[in-house]
């Protein structure tokens, strides 16, 4: 199992490669996480990918969680954690550099340009993030409704999000959203 | 690596707000704050460094997030990495970095275990099928959020690039490299323009 088959390196090599990637962070780096998880390599199905994503939107702590728990559905707490490292390391590692960098030449105007170059793409890649968990999350138009109404109240209220997220649980428990 | 303690005393334009943090201090004060943060760990992050321990004041927190953000990656992940480096050199940004992401892995991990024993269950299934109908929501009301901007400053170009990645990504489903490999490369371009003549 020492090979390219290995999956513990199918997802250090994968996730390491998709951090360096993911312009916007986390969130914006869920279709491509869908993609990759679902489409290519068949880890999770579109119901299990929904399920991950709820369970790490329930769990304290950064966004990239979600990695941790495909890593560990494809192989174990070993797993879990190298994909976790994989899709930290680099870019803290970049990050490290290219602030020291700023650092001493703080006169450039390039941060403020690729700033502004950025922001729309990351943004675009959070809606797509939207439709990609909508699609697999959503199976009936209840389930839809729910969605649109937390959406709905999240933007224009100030209410915490773990209301919605415990609100949203309750419905599905009842049996409401089938 | 040289320490960027002596130059940045002398240079400071504010006066130290509190002494830097220990290697310890800086790991339980972010696994403090990643264990507090549900739904994104930035707000509490904010709240940690700038109000309750006062390690950094607001505008240079502001300066050290927009750095994280604008670089690939989780951009809490990154600031665990930029902040604890600033302080204590490479060791205080992998304490930062392992108090961030040490005791969610844990816990996350915890959880990931329960659901591959009992995922099946009908009860939990219906439960988290509700939990993540509602999630979905909150991710897109985060990216409207972040749209509002663009649009009250009637950004179109912004705009138009916006809605490409949106069709590329999320209708397509083409791979983010690729995407990225043209889009950064015509949105920098792009930019650059517009900064060069400040009028437009």
């Amino acid at each position: 199992m020492n090979e390219g088959g290995n999956p513990i390196w199918t997802l250090a090599w994968t996730f390491g490669l998709m951090s360096l990637f993911a312009v916007g962070g986390a969130n914006a780096a869920i279709p491509e996480v869908h993609r990759v998880a679902v489409e290519v390599h068949h880890w999770l199905t579109d119901k299990q990918f929904a399920d991950v994503y709820a369970i790490s939107q329930l769990s304290p702590g950064p966004n990239v969680l979600i990695v941790t728990l495909i890593g560990y559905s494809v192989a174990g707490v070993a797993g879990g954690l190298v994909a976790t490292l994989a899709m930290c390391v680099p870019t803290a590692v970049l990050a490290y550099y290219v602030s020291r960098l700023l650092a001493r030449s703080s006169q450039s105007r390039w941060p403020a340009i690729l700033q502004a170059a950025l922001v729309p793409l990351s943004i675009g890649l959070m809606t797509a993030s939207g439709l990609v968990v909508a699609l697999a999350a959503d199976r009936t138009w209840v389930a839809a409704l729910v969605t649109v109404a937390a959406a709905g109240l999240a933007f224009a209220t100030r209410v915490n999000p773990l209301w919605l997220l415990l609100a949203g649980g309750v419905l599905g428990f009842a049996g409401v959203i089938g | 690596m040289p320490p960027d303690s002596p130059p940045a005393a002398v240079a400071a334009p504010h006066p130290p707000i509190s002494p830097p943090p220990s290697l310890i201090a800086l790991f339980a004060a972010f696994a403090t704050m990643s264990l507090a943060g549900f739904g994104g760990v930035l707000a509490f992050a904010r709240r940690g460094i700038v109000e309750k321990y006062k390690w950094m004041t607001a505008e240079e927190f502001n300066e050290t997030y927009a750095l994280c953000h604008f670089l690939p990656g989780p951009n809490i992940v990154n600031l665990s990495m930029v902040f604890g480096s600033r302080f204590r050199g490479i060791p205080g940004g992998i304490a930062a970095f392992a108090g961030l992401l040490g005791p969610p892995v844990a816990v996350v991990t915890i959880l990931g275990a329960l659901y591959a024993h009992f995922g099946e269950i009908e009860a939990l299934r219906r439960i988290l099928a509700g939990v993540s109908s509602a999630a979905v929501g909150l991710l897109i009301a985060t990216a409207f959020r972040m749209m509002m901007p663009l649009v009250k400053r009637r950004d179109l170009v912004g705009l138009v690039l916006l809605a490409a990645v949106f069709v590329a990504i999320g209708l397509f489903r083409l791979p983010l490299q690729i995407v990225l490999l043209v889009a950064i490369p015509i949105s920098i371009a792009i930019s650059f323009a517009l900064r060069r003549k400040p009028a437009a």
